[in-house]
């Protein structure tokens, strides 16, 4: 049933891509507008779906999701025009006389895979680029997250072109089904194991494909810093973004040995602050998705490795999915939990010797999503930037750097490949079609055969543009 | 020879993990070299050409060594520009703050080339781009053309860093052997079916990939123009670039029934201009690479239903690997000719009523590397960018857009993804890392928790610039 369903939904897309209807400017912001109205008039709704499947405060659902995908609609409708003009380039002697744009054009028909943990935004916020690019577009919603599913395929399925943008929900198997169609583009959000797999269907078409991965996004604290501010930005990186289970969330902290009682205490004090004496009653903290998570964090707890170094939480709560902000302290490399992207609540804590020893430490595992370093010593921070390799790098913040449309967004090495965001979406669901034009003049007869030295000699000097040589070739010099 | 894909790529990280490759001297260093080699071995490389392509010297010195020299030359004088981070307007949401897009190099890459341009920017400009975004390279030439190979493999020995330079030569095993290694890119070069071999071997490491493929690229012939220029640039692109094997040479011809004849004579008038009476004999057309292509280019011609439609050529020469510049008129549309890429000396030419329908018949097909149009009429230049969708295009030229460096090369569906040439060598082996930085200051207490409605309409308000609504929120009303 729903192998003829996937087939059919990727054919009339076909079809509708090449009557040429999403290209239009007009079609491409008539859409965006229509998903510019759902955030507007279901805020509510979509609060009360994601709290369903999460446990999501309103105040995350709101600002992280909601208010984002809004934004990211708002930009595309002001920039859709400038986006879409073909961009005129330089062209130089060989040529001349020419001239040359790269024009974008729509990849044509796309997949958007999206993820459970911001069900709403990474399922839209992809959609947007395609859209605005002028394709047509399947969006998966994420199974884990059924009820923001449900609500994606029944208010884009009001407000959209159903012949042109279509929600197909589903698991493993309808997943399947839609890897085996031939995309002209895939997106995927998840974890490098599932990523392989798509790769792999994505070879047999050809098919390019991004891929937003996570990995574990290391925070490192220097000394002589302001320790309130740090531990209320990794607060707020980690536990305020769905309960640490975010793709950019500080997975773990690095800091001297010295340091580390100091930011221990700085981070129980903030902790206290903004979710009370009583965390697993607090209502600002998302739970953890479902049990098989719960199961995996509570195992990483346990490890005998690690489960004396608890300095901070560790308190459960099985029934309602729910485990309090926890801090381990000096924990070792082989543990479980420095070996694994963490995606909950539990925070280690490695210390070193010299704070310049995290960079080795960091860059001994794969490329994260993220990286952070809060310090104020401007040496150690050029060292940083140039020395990390992560998707990006935030000084002095966490996951903020998510919310600025001017920069890309996407991973690295095991983190990802490809990004996204503002035009960078546009960019991801495009071609970028070179151009040359000429007209019948700048005939240069030196281009064609019989070939013979003298030829070669001017072609050569045309390829320099070095006038002397030019003009000792065309005088036999 | 196993073990030695593994010595290579191991020896290849340890000298990058020491940030060999990194520093803005080295880079120049490498170029450099492959300047000095390139045009102080200029005569063996033509040699090596010819030896393996009988390539004629001024195709092998304009198509080949110039073009490298100049990638280097244009590397060596944009690189500082090319590696200085691209700053990045922030918004309110991270006021204060500054932002940045840093290039940074993915690493240890691969770059897979091919025979027919097998020294030229096709083979070294991905090599170029790795060297100038500061990776280390493996580069694996082509064994169709060993020649080519055999002499890569000595000059880059002799004239780059080894330690993080290397050229692997073989074939089927030793690329499997290379392929299994973990690339942080690879560059092929190649056909579709090799392509999804490569793809699907990186997926197991998550290696992004670029594809520079083939297709069958179409000309567009309109009436009212300049037809003689017209032919001597179609003749020009297609047997003066490697005797039509060349990935963006014009495959096909489409034209009105009307307009045929007078194209075929105009075609005919000027090859033999070229070439002379007995093309065959012509020193300025490359032979066939080797008898399986030849046999390949044979079946197609003597296919009974194309056989008889020979309008120009059709001489061979199965000693030498010669096929003379043929033309064939109205092969049918389901003949072998016309359902794969010729990569050849034949052109076929299709004939429509009207001009316009070339456009449906193009869309019709998989997307080429390259598509071209010969017309004054601006409407249907128009059309025809809007509407036919291809790695690259040229209006009333052929080929030349691989000379522009400001114009990215590369295709799209069934003739590739990603693209090169110029900067976009740069960028194709480069991470572009988002770097925000931050202050201490700054700090919205309505970022964090406990959650409050004041705090979301707050935020909301501080973002989009809606000073109103941020009063309004700061003092309740």
């Amino acid at each position: 049933m729903a192998a003829v369903d996937v087939e059919a939904a990727v054919k009339e897309l076909r079809n509708t891509y090449s009557s040429g209807k999403t290209k239009s400017y007009e079609w491409r912001i008539s859409q965006l507008e229509a998903l510019l109205k759902i955030v507007t008039h279901h805020e509510n709704e979509i609060v009360e779906a994601v709290h369903s499947d999460l446990c999501k405060p309103q105040t995350e659902t709101s600002f992280q999701e909601i208010f984002s995908v809004a934004s990211s609609c708002k930009l595309a409708l002001k920039e859709l025009r400038r986006w879409m003009k073909p961009q005129k380039v330089k062209t130089g002697m060989l040529t001349f006389p020419s001239s040359g744009e790269i024009v974008p054009e729509p990849l044509g028909v796309v997949l958007v895979i999206s993820t459970w943990n911001y069900p709403f935004l990474i399922a839209v916020d992809p959609v947007i680029g395609a859209i605005a690019a002028g394709n047509a577009v399947v969006l998966k919603p994420s199974e884990v997250a059924p009820a923001t599913s449900a609500l994606l395929s029944k208010l884009l399925g009001e407000y959209l072109d159903t012949s042109a943008v279509k929600v197909i929900e589903g698991a493993v198997r309808e997943t399947t089904e839609l890897l085996a169609q031939k995309w002209d583009k895939i997106m995927y959000t998840g974890n490098g194991r599932v990523a392989r797999i798509v790769l792999a269907a994505a070879a047999k078409h050809l098919t390019p494909v991004i891929l937003e991965l996570g990995g574990k996004c290391p925070a490192v604290v220097d000394a002589n810093i302001n320790l309130k501010v740090t531990a209320r930005r990794i607060i707020s990186g980690k536990w305020g973004c769905n309960n640490g289970q975010t793709c950019i969330s500080p997975d773990y902290i690095l800091t001297t040995k010295e340091y580390a009682p100091k930011v221990v205490d700085a981070l129980a004090a903030e902790l206290e602050k903004f979710y009370g004496k009583d965390p697993l009653g607090s209502n600002d903290l998302s739970r953890i998705v479902n049990i098989h998570h719960f199961d995996r964090l509570e195992k990483l707890m346990d490890d005998e490795k690690v489960s004396g170094k608890i300095v901070h939480g560790g308190q459960r709560d099985k029934t309602n999915l729910k485990i309090a902000p926890t801090i381990l302290l000096d924990v070792e490399e082989d543990s479980l939990i420095m070996n694994e992207e963490i995606f909950g609540p539990l925070l280690p804590i490695v210390t070193v010797n010299k704070i310049e020893d995290s960079f080795g430490a960091i860059n001994a595992k794969g490329k994260p999503l993220a990286a952070y370093l809060f310090t104020n010593d401007k040496t150690l921070k050029e060292e940083f930037v140039r020395s990390v390799s992560a998707g990006a790098i935030a000084i002095n913040e966490t996951a903020l750097h998510f919310m600025e449309v001017g920069l890309p967004f996407g991973g690295v090495g095991e983190s990802g490949m490809g990004s996204y965001h503002g035009k960078f979406s546009f960019d991801a669901f495009s071609h970028k079609k070179a151009v040359l034009r000429r007209g019948f003049g700048g005939e240069v007869s030196a281009r064609y055969p019989p070939y013979a030295p003298w030829k070669l000699q001017l072609l050569k000097a045309l390829v320099k543009g070095n006038i002397i040589e030019i003009l000792r070739a065309l005088l036999g010099w | 020879m196993a073990a030695g894909a593994e010595g290579v790529a191991e020896d290849l990280r340890s000298a990058y993990a020491a940030g060999k490759t990194r520093p803005y001297e080295w880079r120049v260093s490498q170029l450099e070299a492959l300047l000095k080699l390139t045009t102080r071995h200029e005569r063996e490389i033509v040699e090596a050409l010819r030896s393996d392509l009988n390539k004629p010297e001024y195709e092998s010195v304009i198509h080949e060594t110039v073009g490298v020299s100049s990638a280097c030359e244009l590397a060596l004088k944009e690189l500082h520009q090319w590696m200085k981070p691209e700053k990045v307007k922030t918004t309110m949401v991270t006021y204060p703050s500054s932002a940045q897009i840093v290039s940074e190099p993915l690493g240890v890459v691969l770059v897979i080339s091919t025979w027919n341009y097998p020294f030229s920017t096709l083979s070294l400009g991905p090599v170029i781009g790795a060297i100038a975004a500061g990776n280390a390279v493996v580069l694996k030439p082509s064994e169709v053309s060993p020649a080519t190979s055999s002499l890569l493999s000595k000059l880059l020995g002799e004239y780059m860093d080894t330690s993080a330079v290397r050229v692997v030569e073989g074939s089927v095993l030793e690329t499997t052997a290379l392929l299994e290694q973990k690339w942080d890119k690879i560059f092929y070069t190649g056909n579709g079916k090799v392509g999804r071999v490569i793809l699907a071997a990186a997926a197991k490491h998550l290696t992004p990939v670029v594809l520079e493929l083939g297709g069958k690229s179409p000309v567009v012939v309109d009436s009212n123009i300049n037809l003689k220029v017209a032919a001597r640039r179609m003749i020009s692109g297609k047997w003066g670039g490697n005797s039509g094997q060349t990935c963006v040479s014009p495959d096909y011809v489409i034209t009105t029934k009307e307009y045929a004849s007078k194209l075929v004579d105009a075609l005919s008038c000027e090859i033999e201009n070229f070439y002379g009476k007995d093309p065959l004999q012509s020193n300025d057309l490359s032979s066939i690479v080797n008898s399986r292509h030849f046999d390949r280019l044979i079946n197609l011609l003597d296919d009974e239903t194309v056989s008889g439609k020979i309008v120009l050529g059709g001489q061979r020469d199965k000693v030498k690997l010669k096929i003379a510049p043929t033309v064939v008129l109205d092969a049918p549309k389901d003949s072998p000719i016309m359902n794969e890429e010729i990569f050849g000396p034949l052109l076929p030419i299709i004939t429509v009523n009207k001009i316009e329908d070339s456009i449906r018949l193009i869309s019709s097909k998989e997307k080429p590397l390259a598509a071209y149009l010969f017309s004054n009429d601006k409407k249907l230049k128009e059309e025809f960018i809007t509407s036919v969708s291809a790695g690259g295009m040229v209006i009333n030229d052929t080929n030349l857009h691989l000379v522009e460096p400001n114009l990215p090369f590369g295709g799209v569906g069934e003739s590739g993804t990603g693209s090169y040439h110029g900067r976009f060598s740069f960028d194709a082996f480069s991470h572009k890392k988002a770097v925000l930085q931050r202050g201490f200051t700054g700090d919205i207490a309505a970022r964090y928790p406990p959650y409050a409605n004041w705090k979301i309409d707050f935020l909301k308000s501080l973002f989009s610039g809606n000073l109103i609504g941020v009063l309004r929120a700061l003092f309740g009303w």
